[in-house]
């Protein structure tokens, strides 16, 4: 999953002509075996990535569908007009007419989103890798099998049985509450509308957080950390037994060989499993889409699930292409300063 | 306490903490499963009960007999409406289709990021990975264009199954080279240069050595893009028009209705999708691990 890039090359270098002749013509070999996938590529994924480009410097709409590059006579009723960085501006300035619209308020929640998430999805996930890893531990095998089922059921199906989990008539939560209030006494309310409630559980600073956002939090919980319980494994299982014994012998106690043997040695697993985490929980659409809707009042919409509303609700294909490139620009940003941070730590590493 | 108390105690620990993870794990899971049990096929079920009252596989029944009445070429004819049996060939042709297209091409173009040095290498790998981060949002539109250039007798690329197979393979791209290259780059390189010496070709090695040591990698690409063809709905309900073409994710998404769904037979043919990605999960567990994280483990 992970660039190994400190690979060198294992023929000796050659110097001048020679060495120039012989790196195009290893060059021509491994372009051949890119040229299939490059092709594919190059015609279903990148062509129209260009085209998106194009498009979020137009204001493009739903005429202008109707615009074939490959046919002139289309060309001049409906091509696109040209409006140079309009819908950027229109985006970032919240100059567009949506109800309860607010880029940075959308990058703000956006962002708490993800690092909520992936914190939860990490420390979760890595807590039951090392439960499971106990040695002698009965059922091993069936807690294993289990814990992956989360990740295995197909995304859509899981965020539509949680959003119906939260109906506020005849969702699974609600009557568990009232199965709660039956064997306890207890008098919890059974009729939160768990998706519309408008009024944050936590003020503050945190007012922005609609309850709804807590529980698609835990929907999204259930569903991650399996996949970083499964890196983790991966990874504790390739920790040699010799370490523990030597750690134990200098008298370090279970707490410091967690620190400093444990969690040290599945670092190098856990970084791009992050990285990777984050870029998917960045742009996680199912559970928003599907379970809040984005929710109440806009408060949990994120950047894709607006994005996907500005292309099929309204129509507004430029806008949205624009919108497209501007979350493209946010994760390469997110994604560069994660780089930069993993390495420069990379360096103190025995 | 003696060592063995200690022992005895922290395996009672760690079993409550994974019991109570098994019950939130179980818990969403039983509920639909209960959905899938109850003959009433009501909306929503009305009270908490994992087995609801006169369970029946009635739902399951249905789901796999009965026709799918919105799906149908000739809407006055049921028998032009869209079997499971048939929704189910045209997802696993897709399905299939994808991974084996992905797993292929992934894996030759890994190859080469992983063992030649070459003249625009950097620039390849970057590109890669930016087409990871770019949302396809917009881009449905000009795929929509592109695919109804090219003609295939009657029809365009577009209204077909091996369109939808080649768009998602291009999709899943990405994340495959990625993923194999990884494992690729743990492969010892000693083994092939033994087989250069012994006079293979650069195929041969590929084929004969690279392929069969990097199994664990190649199964997790062969799930993931099998996945994304299986469960993918939202650029198949875009470009595909006749509804013999249409997959078992399409017909799911068809039945949540704007204003009721048939909730029981939701449940079940969730289930009925959901089995054999599990299956394939369980029997790959072992390979699933070290196919993702080989690339960074030694």
């Amino acid at each position: 999953m992970v660039a190994n890039s400190k690979r060198q090359p294992v023929s000796a270098p050659k110097k001048g002509f020679g060495a120039f002749l012989q790196r195009v013509k290893e060059s021509r070999t491994a372009w051949t075996y890119i040229a299939p996938a490059g092709i594919l590529m190059f015609f279903i994924t990148l062509i129209p990535q260009f085209y998106q480009i194009w498009m979020s410097f137009t204001d493009y709409r739903v005429k202008n569908l109707r615009f074939v590059i490959f046919n002139p006579a289309t060309w001049e009723k409906y091509a696109p007009p040209f409006v140079g960085l309009d819908n950027f501006i229109k985006i970032l300035t919240n100059s567009l007419s949506l109800e309860n619209y607010n880029f940075w308020r959308l990058l703000l929640f956006n962002l708490v989103w993800t690092v909520v998430n992936v914190s939860f999805h990490v420390a979760l996930g890595v807590a039951i890798a090392l439960a499971l890893n106990t040695p002698k531990l009965i059922g091993k095998k069936i807690y294993r099998a289990l814990f992956v089922l989360p990740w295995a059921i197909p995304g859509y199906i899981t965020a539509l049985t949680w959003r119906n989990m939260y109906d506020d008539r005849f969702g699974a939560f609600n009557q568990l509450l009232a199965l709660f209030n039956q064997w306890f006494g207890t008098h919890f309310a059974t009729d939160t509308r768990w998706m519309t409630v408008a009024q944050p559980p936590i003020g503050g600073p945190l007012a922005f957080l609609p309850l709804a956002f807590y529980c698609i939090l835990l929907a999204n919980i259930w569903l991650g950390w399996p996949f970083m319980t499964v890196v983790a494994t991966g990874a504790l299982q390739s920790i040699s037994a010799d370490l523990y014994e030597a750690a134990s012998m200098d008298g370090a106690d279970g707490w410091r060989r967690l620190w400093y043997i444990t969690l040290s040695l599945i670092r190098p697993a856990m970084v791009p499993a992050i990285m990777l985490g984050s870029i998917w929980t960045f742009n996680s659409f199912a559970p928003i889409y599907f379970i809040s809707q984005g929710g109440p009042f806009g408060q949990t919409e994120i950047l894709v699930t607006q994005a996907y509303k500005l292309v099929y609700n309204q129509r507004l294909y430029g806008v949205g292409a624009a919108f497209s490139l501007v979350v493209f620009f946010i994760l390469l940003g997110i994604t560069l300063i994660q780089n930069r941070v993993t390495r420069a730590t990379e360096a103190y590493d025995v | 306490m003696s060592r063995k108390q200690k022992d005895i105690l922290n395996q009672i620990l760690i079993q409550i903490f994974l019991l109570l993870v098994t019950a939130s794990v179980l818990f969403p899971i039983l509920w639909i499963v209960s959905l899938a049990l109850d003959p009433r096929n009501i909306d929503k079920p009305l009270e908490l009960r994992l087995i609801p009252p006169g369970a029946s596989f009635a739902a399951f029944h249905r789901v796999l007999l009965e026709p799918f009445k919105l799906l149908c070429s000739d809407p006055s004819d049921v028998t032009s409406c869209m079997t499971f049996g048939r929704l189910l060939g045209n997802s696993l042709l897709v399905a299939l289709g994808t991974s084996v297209v992905a797993v292929l091409l992934g894996a030759s173009a890994a190859y080469a990021f992983s063992r030649f040095r070459f003249i625009g290498r950097e620039a390849g790998m970057v590109g890669f990975i930016a087409l990871l981060m770019l949302p396809a949002s917009a881009t449905v539109g000009a795929l929509y264009v592109l695919l109804s250039q090219i003609k295939l007798g009657a029809e365009t690329l577009r209204t077909t199954l091996p369109g939808l197979m080649l768009a998602y393979a291009s999709g899943t791209l990405p994340f495959a080279i990625w993923n194999l290259k990884g494992y690729f780059d743990t492969v010892p390189r000693e083994l092939e240069e033994a087989a250069k010496i012994d006079g293979a070709s650069a195929t041969q090695t590929f084929f004969q050595i690279m392929l069969p040591l990097s199994l664990p990698a190649l199964a997790v690409t062969v799930l993931f893009s099998f996945m994304s063809g299986w469960t993918e709905f939202a650029l198949a309900w875009t470009l595909l028009e006749a509804p013999s073409r249409f997959t078992l994710a399409m017909a799911l998404r068809s039945m949540q209705g704007q204003f009721s769904t048939p909730w029981s037979d939701f449940a079940a043919m969730s289930i009925l999708m959901s089995l054999p990605i599990i299956i394939f999960f369980f029997l790959a567990q072992r390979y699933i691990v070290s196919g993702l994280t080989a690339g960074s483990v030694k």
